[in-house]
């Protein structure tokens, strides 16, 4: 247990001690967790033009807000009709809310409709409207409300008077704190760890997220050493980001992720097992 | 939600038609339909129109002529697929893959699960879940970089070991078969944590007396693992096992584009029907053929989802999916 354990955090271990390394001992020694030379210069690179990684950190921090809250506002919202007995389509409806996890038109067919239809492309839209709604989680909520909330909740509510939104929104809501933090938090991780939707539609480098934004610098890297060992070593003067940089860079990118994590993770525990199995 | 009221109610709704019931429910309940109503639209704009795109499939798609102005060449592009050989090997690859994440991957979930359930101090239980559940939450791009790390021929962990024992460097990215080990290997170290999740909760819904009583018993640490954890883990691994199954055909593009991405020279031995369809997207455009892998894939993957559910229906009516 203890050796998994370990090797879960070892890539991790070696992402911030490379990141702290010589560059020039890596080239010469390779990375390790004790170089013999530690260095600040891959953060000082990063950050002596930092208008890159703020702009990727600003479209990732947009996109991560705004989609949760949309796409939590719709999930719970979906979530909550389709609990109603009184809602006689409920299923029917649910299964037109399921149908596309079970056969989809593939990957060509979808890009066609974002990018020629719904002219998406290099639009920070792109980003957010693909994942706004999860069937997986409109489900969870279902369940939570079905299973978690007395129905005389909802009759007394009827009694005093209230629609079926202010009841939603007054008495409802507040009752799903446990569900909404978890969900919310899968749609949030899913949003900061999205790479895909910046590769397939945006073409602007300023509105690249954050993680495709690391990602174009490592691929870069990868693409002109090839180039430099296709032309011989000729001294062709492009700024190489260096080994140590890219995985400062990796450190920049993912530091708000596992500072925040020990305190969300138990959202996470719990969620699972709430929304367990039937999804 | 066990499923015996909800199939009596079924019953009884199939007295009423499904338009009457939406007619009802336009009538007294306009409130809930406005409220389900964006994420149905969302799903009908991108997942049910782009189902008309399936027709891509069936032409030799060029710019000019669009969705219907393609000429039309009927089951051409699936011949072409399956007589060159790419669908089956596509497939091959996308199953052995799977299967592997399946079988290794639960074996180590119920492996982590009994030892975590058996770790005394709870701070120590905590901590060490934490740290396993930490892969979890990375993106793959940065899981790309971690392998890269360890693997590269110039700076990598593993061959910067190597050099310092006197052995020889081995160049992984360009040596296709290991990575039929390296990738199941980063599946586990990224997916074991979170899949532990489901087995600790349910092998600490063991009542404790059942344990007590073995231990009275004389039962030894081995016959009470085997006797009493693992068959009650019955119930949560058939249901797991089925439902990873039904997805057998699709593959984790994230997973293997972060750790081969464009490198032909693996393509072999790690190209999956998910990684195919993006380069027929965007390297090699050619939108009939990549529609046709990917209707190939759903077709083939919605009968494995329904046979599963089949199965579940049968056996635990109350897990089945629909």
């Amino acid at each position: 247990m203890v050796i998994f354990a370990s090797i879960c955090l070892i890539p991790f271990i070696l992402m911030v001690t490379g990141s702290f390394t010589d560059n020039n001992t890596v080239l010469l020694n390779g990375y390790s967790f004790f170089p013999e030379k530690w260095s600040l210069e891959a953060y000082r690179i990063i950050f002596k033009y930092p208008q890159k990684i703020l702009d990727a950190y600003k479209v990732t921090m947009f996109v991560t807000f705004a989609g949760t809250s949309i796409s939590l506002a719709i999930t719970t919202l979906s979530g909550y009709a389709l609990s109603r007995p009184n809602f006689r389509s409920r299923n029917s409806i649910a299964f037109f809310l399921y149908f596309p996890s079970l056969f989809s038109g593939g990957l060509i067919p979808w890009y066609i409709m974002m990018t020629q239809v719904l002219k998406l492309t290099d639009s920070v839209w792109a980003l957010i409207v693909p994942s706004l709604v999860s069937t997986f989680n409109i489900f969870v909520v279902r369940n939570y409300i079905k299973t978690s909330i007395p129905l005389e909740l909802f009759e007394s509510a009827k009694i005093d008077g209230a629609s079926e939104m202010t009841t939603f929104i007054k008495v409802i809501v507040p009752l799903l704190k446990p569900v909404t933090a978890t969900v919310g938090l899968f749609i949030a991780l899913g949003y900061w760890n999205d790479w895909f939707m910046s590769n397939l539609f945006i073409t602007t480098t300023s509105k690249y997220s954050l993680q495709y934004y690391l990602y174009s610098m490592l691929n870069s890297t990868r693409v002109l050493q090839e180039l430099k060992a296709m032309i011989g070593d000729v001294s062709i003067d492009i700024d190489i980001p260096t080994e140590t940089t890219k995985l400062a860079m990796a450190v920049v990118s993912t530091g708000p992720i596992l500072f925040l994590y020990p305190f969300v993770q138990r959202y996470f525990v719990t969620g699972l097992v709430i929304g367990s199995i039937k999804g | 939600m066990s499923n015996t009221p909800r199939r009596m109610r079924s019953a009884s709704l199939n007295k009423r038609s499904k338009l009457s019931d939406l007619l009802y429910d336009l009538k007294h309940n306009k409130a809930l339909l406005l409220m389900v109503l964006p994420s149905a639209l969302h799903l009908f704009v991108l997942s049910y129109l782009p189902m008309v795109g399936i027709y891509y499939a069936f032409t030799n798609y060029n710019y000019r002529g669009g969705l219907f102005g393609s000429p039309f060449v009927g089951f051409a592009n699936f011949k072409f697929l399956f007589a060159s050989g790419t669908a089956w090997r596509l497939t091959a690859n996308t199953i052995f893959y799977n299967l592997i994440f399946i079988f290794a991957g639960t074996a180590f979930r119920i492996a982590a699960a009994i030892m975590l359930s058996e770790i005394i101090g709870n701070l120590f239980r905590r901590v060490t879940q934490t740290i396993m559940l930490l892969p979890h939450f990375v993106s793959m791009v940065l899981v790309g970089v971690f392998a890269y790390n360890i693997l590269s021929y110039e700076t990598g962990v593993i061959n910067n070991f190597l050099t310092s024992i006197g052995a020889d460097k081995f160049d992984f990215y360009s040596t296709p078969w290991i990575w039929r080990l390296i990738i199941p290997a980063v599946d586990l170290w990224k997916t074991t944590g979170y899949g532990t999740i489901l087995y600790l909760a349910a092998i600490l819904g063991i009542s404790n007396e059942i344990y007590e009583a073995a231990v009275i018993d004389g039962v030894t640490f081995m016959q009470k693992i085997r006797y009493i954890t693992l068959p009650s883990l019955k119930p949560t691994f058939t249901i797991l096992l089925l439902m990873s199954l039904g997805s057998l055909i699709r593959g984790q593009f994230d997973l293997f584009y972060q750790l081969v991405g464009n490198n032909g020279l693996l393509f072999g031995s790690t190209d999956i029907i998910d990684t195919y369809v993006y380069r027929v997207l965007r390297v090699t455009p050619n939108i009939g053929m990549g529609s046709a892998v990917g209707l190939y894939q759903s077709v083939v993957g919605a009968l494995m989802l329904l046979g599963v559910n089949y199965i579940i229906r049968r056996i635990e009516p109350d897990n089945a999916l629909f």
